[in-house]
C-alpha cells in the first residue's frame, strides 16, 4: 500500500514547522504540505490536534501525530534507514535534553533579552547569554550537534539558526555574537549551508521584514 | 562490571517519583541521595547545571536530568526487562505526547495546574482548579476503559501520570474537590498501578504529601 504522509504547518516563516519539512526531506519521504491559515484553521488541524490546535502535524496513513519534536522522534523511528536521532541512548538522552531546552528555556530568556526595557535589558541579556553559553559548550568541537552530520538536535536548534539573526536586526540587540559564541557562530553557518536546510529555511531579509510587521506596534511603543 | 547508578531526588517530587518507579519496573538497584532544594548540593549543580533541578539520575558517572528523559533512557538502556515504551512507533508518539502534555512548562500543564491548586487562593485557584480537572478529564478519555494506560501492560504514560495520584488528597484539600467525583475511571486506574510493587514501594503516603504542602504554603506565603 502507497503511503500517504501530509504535513499540515504554517507559512513559510513559522519554523517549527519547517523542523518537520526539514526532517523528512533528509529521510527522502514523500510528502505532501499543507498549509494551515493560523488565523483562519481548517477543521481538519482542529481534528487532528486538538488538545493543542497548534502546527505542525503529521498525518501519516490518516494518524495524526502533533508537537514537533514527537514528529521528529516518530520520523526516526518508522523511517529507520536515515536515522536523525543518535543510536546511542546516552547521546539520544542528551539531544531529547537540549532540544526541550531550546524550546522551553532558551528561546523564552532570549525573548526576554530582545525585548526588555533599557533599565532591566543589562540582566536580561546575561541571563540569555548564560544559556547560550550552555548550547556553546555542548557543540564543543563538533561540526554539527549530530557528529558529522545533521541530526535531530541540528533541526531543533533551527530556531537558533534563524530566530536569533533575525530578533538581532529587528531589535537592535546582539546576543549571539561570533566573539562570545564562535563555535554556535560556525555551527549557524555551516548549518543554514546544507542544501536541505537552504530550501527549507525562510531567507533572512525576508524573514526580518515579516517580523518587523509582526512587531510594529510593539517596536512603535519603544 | 556492575552499573552504578545514583538517583538525586526529593522524595516528595511527583517527578522523582517517576524515576524511582521506572527503576523498580527494571529491577535495578540504586542508590538514592536525599537533595535540599534550598541548599543545593555541589553535586547536584555539577550533574544540573543548566535547570539545578532534581531528578537526576547518574549512570556511571553521568548525568541524566528531566524525568521523562530520564524514564526513557532506563527503557532504552535496560530494554530487555518490563519494556516501558509501545514498540509501535505510532503509540510511541501518542504516549510521548500524553505525557508531554502532562509535564510541559506551560501554565496550562497538570503538573503547574496542579501547582497553582495549592498555592494560590480565591478566583486564582478556582482557574487552576478548573484546568486541572479539564486536564484529568482529558486524560480520563485517553485511558479509555483499558486497563492501563500501555493497554494490558502497564508502560511510560503510567509511570508518569501515576506519581500524581499520591498528590490527589493533597490537591483535593486544598482545592475542595474529589478526583473520584470527576474522574473515576483515573482514580480506579491509580489503585490498579498501586497494586504493582514497583508503584507501591515508589510513591509516598498520601497524607505525608498533605503535611509537605503545608510547609511548602508556610514557606512560600501562600498561607
Amino acid at each position: 500500500m502507497a503511503e500517504e504522509v501530509k504535513l499540515f504547518g504554517g507559512m513559510w516563516a513559522s519554523l517549527y514547522s519547517r523542523r518537520i519539512e526539514i526532517a523528512l526531506k533528509m529521510t527522502g519521504v514523500q510528502f505532501e504540505f499543507i498549509e494551515e491559515d493560523l488565523q483562519n484553521k481548517s477543521p481538519l488541524l482542529l481534528q487532528y490536534n486538538s488538545i493543542h490546535k497548534k502546527v505542525p502535524v503529521l498525518l501519516h496513513n490518516g494518524m495524526p501525530i502533533a508537537e514537533s519534536l514527537i514528529i521528529l522522534e516518530y520520523i526516526n523511528e518508522t523511517w529507520p534507514d536515515n536515522p536523525i536521532l543518535p543510536r546511542d541512548p546516552y547521546d539520544r538522552a542528551m539531544a531529547r535534553f537540549w532540544a526541550r531546552f531550546i524550546d522551553e528555556k532558551l528561546i523564552w530568556v532570549s525573548w526576554d533579552a530582545y525585548r526588555s526595557k533599557e533599565e532591566d535589558q543589562g540582566k536580561a541579556i546575561e541571563e540569555a547569554c548564560k544559556q547560550l553559553k550552555a548550547l556553546e559548550n555542548e557543540l564543543k568541537e563538533k561540526e554539527f550537534f549530530g557528529g558529522d552530520t545533521v541530526g535531530y538536535l541540528d533541526i531543533a536548534a533551527i530556531m537558533v539558526a534563524s530566530w536569533f539573526g533575525v530578533m538581532q536586526e529587528v531589535m537592535k540587540v546582539e546576543l549571539l555574537t561570533e566573539e562570545n559564541f564562535p563555535n554556535l557562530c560556525q555551527w549557524v553557518e555551516k548549518f543554514v549551508d546544507c542544501p536541505i536546510v537552504k530550501e527549507c529555511l525562510p531567507h533572512k531579509e525576508k524573514m526580518v521584514e515579516f517580523i518587523r510587521v509582526l512587531l510594529k506596534d510593539f517596536l512603535a511603543s519603544r | 562490571m556492575a552499573d552504578e547508578i545514583i538517583l538525586l531526588d526529593l522524595w516528595a517530587s511527583m517527578l522523582g517519583m517517576r524515576v524511582r518507579v521506572a527503576l523498580a519496573e527494571k529491577g535495578l538497584k540504586y542508590e538514592y541521595r536525599e537533595q535540599d532544594l534550598r541548599n543545593k548540593s555541589p553535586l547536584l549543580l555539577e550533574m544540573n547545571p543548566v535547570h539545578k533541578k532534581i531528578p537526576v539520575l547518574i549512570h556511571n558517572g553521568k548525568p541524566i536530568c528531566e524525568s521523562l528523559i530520564i524514564v526513557q533512557y532506563i527503557d532504552e538502556v535496560w530494554y530487555n526487562k518490563s519494556p516501558l515504551l509501545p514498540s509501535d512507533p505510532y503509540q510511541r508518539a501518542q504516549a510521548r505526547f500524553w505525557a508531554d502534555y502532562t509535564d510541559k512548562l506551560n501554565a496550562k500543564s497538570l503538573y503547574e495546574l496542579g501547582r497553582q491548586l495549592w498555592l494560590t487562593k480565591g478566583e486564582e485557584q478556582e482557574t487552576a482548579k478548573k484546568g486541572f480537572m479539564e486536564c484529568l478529564k482529558l486524560l480520563e478519555g485517553e485511558l479509555g476503559d483499558k486497563p492501563y494506560f500501555g493497554g494490558e501492560n502497564f508502560g511510560f504514560l503510567d509511570v508518569a501520570l501515576v506519581t500524581f495520584s499520591c498528590w490527589f488528597f493533597a490537591y483535593e484539600s486544598f482545592g475542595n474537590f474529589s478526583v473520584e467525583a470527576e474522574c473515576p475511571k483515573l482514580v480506579a486506574w491509580s489503585k490498579r498501578c498501586m497494586e504493582k510493587e514497583s508503584v507501591s514501594s515508589s510513591l509516598e503516603d498520601p497524607l505525608k504529601i498533605h503535611g509537605f504542602v503545608i510547609m511548602m504554603r508556610k514557606e512560600l506565603g501562600a498561607e
